[in-house]
Parts: C-alpha cells; sequence; structure tokens
C-alpha cells in the first residue's frame, strides 16, 4: 500500500512556526506535567497505599496537572497539524532534538533540576542522534 | 551526591515510555499522511482524524505511554526521563533493521550510537535531584510554634 505525499510543501517560515508551535506547547507541557508529578510524590507508594483509585484521584486532582495536559493537547494538535503538511522525516527528528534541549534548559531554570555536566552532555547527543536517526 | 537507584518495576517502567511512544508516533504519522490535508479554516476535520483506526491505535499507544511517563516522573527527573524516550527512536530502529531486514545507513548508525552513549551517561547519574528537605521541614516547624506561642498569648 503506497501512502499519499502531503498536497503542497509549505515555506520555510511556515515550516519554522509549525515546529515552533509543537517545540514551545511541548516543553510548557512536560515542565508543567513534571512539577505536577513532584508535587504529587511517588506514585508506587500512593498506590501500594490508596490503590490504583487513590493514584488516579491524586493525578487528576492537582491543577497543575490540567495546565500540563492542556500544554500537551495541543502539542498534540499542532502535531497532527504539522505532520498533515509536513513530512514525517522534517517534523519528528526537529520537534524531538529541539524539545530535548529546551526541556533541559526549562528544567534548569523551572523544576531547578540538577542539569550537571552529565546532563548536558547527554542532551547535546540525544539530540543530535535523534536528528541524524529520524533524518 | 547519592546515587539513586532504580528497581527492575522502575526500569520496566521506563522501557514502556521507550517503546510506547515512538511506536504511537509511527501511527499518528501514517495514519495523518493517509487524510486529505486540513487547513486552519477547518480545524473540525482534525477532530473526526481521531477516530480513523491508525490514529486510534496511535492514541492508545499514546495513553500507555502517558501513563507511564507520569509515573516515571513522580520517582525521577524531567532530564533523567526524557533521554529514555529517546531511546526509544534507536528500540525501533533496531527492530526494523534485525526483524524487517531494512537497511539502516550509516547516518542512522550515527544517530542509534549517540543516543545510545547519551542514555547511558544520564543513566549512570543520580535519576532524580536531592532536596535539602530537613532545613525546611525545621522552618515549618518554627513558623508552627511561633504561631503557636502568637496565639497562647
Amino acid at each position: 500500500m503506497t501512502i499519499p505525499y502531503p498536497a503542497a510543501q509549505p515555506g520555510f517560515w511556515a515550516a519554522t512556526a509549525m515546529i515552533a508551535a509543537i517545540v514551545l506547547t511541548s516543553t510548557a507541557g512536560e515542565v508543567l506535567t513534571a512539577a505536577a508529578m513532584k508535587s504529587i510524590g511517588d506514585l508506587d507508594e500512593i498506590r501500594a497505599h490508596s490503590g490504583l483509585k487513590g493514584a488516579i484521584h491524586a493525578v487528576v486532582t492537582c491543577p497543575l496537572f490540567f495546565a500540563g495536559v492542556s500544554f500537551l493537547a495541543l502539542a498534540f494538535f499542532a502535531l497532527l497539524f504539522a505532520l498533515n503538511h509536513l513530512n514525517l522525516s522534517l517534523v519528528a527528528p526537529a520537534s524531538a532534538s529541539l524539545t530535548l534541549v529546551t526541556n533541559a534548559v526549562a528544567a534548569k531554570f523551572f523544576l531547578k533540576e540538577n542539569v550537571d555536566r552529565r546532563r548536558w552532555t547527554a542532551a547535546v547527543l540525544v539530540c543530535v542522534g535523534v536528528y541524524f536517526l529520524a533524518h | 551526591m547519592a546515587q539513586q537507584k532504580l528497581s527492575t518495576r522502575q526500569y520496566m517502567i521506563l522501557g514502556l515510555v521507550s517503546l510506547c511512544a515512538p511506536l504511537g508516533d509511527t501511527c499518528l504519522s501514517r495514519g495523518m499522511t493517509g487524510l486529505p490535508a486540513i487547513t486552519l479554516a477547518h480545524p473540525g476535520s482534525l477532530i473526526a482524524a481521531v477516530f480513523t483506526p491508525w490514529i486510534g491505535a496511535g492514541i492508545a499507544l499514546l495513553i500507555g505511554f502517558f501513563a507511564s511517563y507520569l509515573t516515571a516522573l513522580s520517582w525521577a527527573d524531567l532530564t533523567f526521563v526524557l533521554p529514555a524516550t529517546a531511546f526509544g527512536n534507536v528500540i525501533v530502529a533496531l527492530l526494523a533493521r534485525f526483524w524487517l531486514h531494512e537497511p539502516i545507513s550509516l547516518e542512522r548508525w550515527a544517530g542509534i550510537v549517540l543516543i545510545t552513549l547519551g542514555v547511558g551517561f544520564v543513566a549512570q547519574g543520580p535519576s532524580l535531584t536531592e532536596r535539602p528537605a530537613a532545613p525546611a521541614i525545621d522552618e515549618a516547624a518554627e513558623t508552627a510554634i511561633e504561631l503557636e506561642e502568637e496565639q497562647v498569648r
């Protein structure tokens, strides 16, 4: 079965805007979700004490989680929109590798994570690796 | 800094994070490229796309990814969990090479090596940033004592 190629390829700035929209919304979503999960605590422990219902309740009653999910939903629709106009071989590596770097920066400043030299090196290696692999 | 050791179960959750995300994305891509072009003038067609089989399968896989991703984020740093997501691409590429016998270019092998090195770097370090919890508790306790004293007065 052959897959139809997207009809018309958008210009450079339109493609950049589509990828930037994915990167920004998914970074905001992931940082907010990570902050929510840290504020809730270890889900495995919560599930051991109050069961699966307790764990689900702890997650869905956290306002930060909803803020994060809202941004992730925006990122998802931005991805669907971009995939409809651009090739996967451009959208996947560009958005995935750029998101890794923006997330490392955001995690350092907003989540106060200890992003040491080891993690920076890993972020850059994975970023370049994802680009090579998916391009 | 003390190294945070992960249990086998926690490694399995990271494995699910790795596998479900790239498989889900592949299903979404296959579904979306098969649809006619969607414009901003008709955003409703994006909602209709959700109910097509490939997009549906992709969403089911991404729900599995999200559940394991949330669990991983509850006990590990974002900068620790994210490389695990990228490692899924390596697994999918290796499956394509050795199971489907698809050729892998030199560029892709370089990508596989770089991601594996990156994940190896992160995995050797601590999974969670240690916070100075004790002083915070002391401060809270001091504030509570001060409030109690004020109430007594």
